[in-house]
């Protein structure tokens, strides 16, 4: 998906858009994974990941006849699963959904420096759950997951200026939260 | 802030919250909760909103206790 390159043929998306039911199946098995690892790195919580992926395709079900089989699906699907992402996040209770998952059950690489030690990682956690989660969903999928800004920008539906100026505000807001927890960056 | 230490947040932050690897995949097959949710919504499509029940009954009344104004109601449908 991260391309929009898709082997669905052109039929399959234009009988999706007339309501096909088999058609929006073999998009849902080609794009499944893709959306469900994007709302992953945003939402970091394997079960959310799962009901927003299910929520997505929904929502995609939803507007069939809204999409333009013209345009690639994967980036319109990425838009609606960024989006079903974010209302999930503005849901959440600051200070609480990183925490329990970082403890290890995401599928994620080793985070490696044994110079930052575990109480600067818990409160860089916690001031980082407190940022709005339109900051934190630009921060952590430019900073962390070192996706292109392009892509960012298409599926947060703003610009790569926009994304830019997101990120530089969460790191403000990142630096005063930890200097107010006593850690200097 | 400058560049140094918007670099410093940036290897904190990554260092916290590392990448998710990029194979991911949910651990069961989720087309049959997207076939449940859309045969919830159909099945919520279907059903008669309690507004709707509760007009209707406010009509009914209406009707039973003003019986004259039934043929004015029924000229204007």
């Amino acid at each position: 998906m991260a391309n929009g390159s898709s082997t669905v043929p052109s039929t399959m998306l234009q009988r999706f858009r007339d309501g096909d039911l088999d058609a929006f199946e073999a998009l849902f098995r080609e794009h499944q994974r893709p959306v469900y690892g994007w709302i992953l790195r945003m939402v970091r919580n394997t079960a959310a990941a799962e009901d927003l992926t299910v929520e997505t395709f929904w929502r995609i079900h939803r507007a069939h006849d809204r999409f333009q089989p013209e345009y690639p699906f994967g980036p319109w699907a990425r838009r609606i699963a960024t989006r079903a992402a974010l209302d999930w996040l503005r849901a959440q209770r600051p200070e609480v959904e990183l925490t329990a998952e970082m403890a290890g059950t995401l599928p994620s690489a080793p985070a490696g420096n044994p110079a930052i030690n575990a109480e600067i990682r818990s409160k860089t956690a916690l001031a980082f759950s407190r940022l709005p989660p339109s900051l934190r969903a630009a921060a952590i999928l430019a900073v962390v997951e070192e996706q292109p800004h392009k892509e960012v920008a298409a599926a947060l539906g703003i610009t790569v200026g926009a994304v830019k100026l997101r990120v530089f505000r969460a790191l403000r807001l990142l630096r005063k939260d930890l200097e107010r927890q006593g850690i200097k960056p | 802030m400058n560049a140094q230490e918007e670099d410093r947040i940036k290897q904190l932050l990554k260092q916290t919250l590392p990448p998710v690897e990029s194979n991911a995949e949910p651990e069961r097959d989720l087309w049959p909760a997207v076939l449940r949710r859309l045969d919830g919504d159909v099945a919520q499509r279907k059903a008669v909103p309690w507004f709707d029940w509760a007009l209707l009954g406010g009509l009914a009344v209406f009707a039973v206790s003003f019986p004259a104004t039934i043929p004015v109601f029924l000229y204007y449908l």
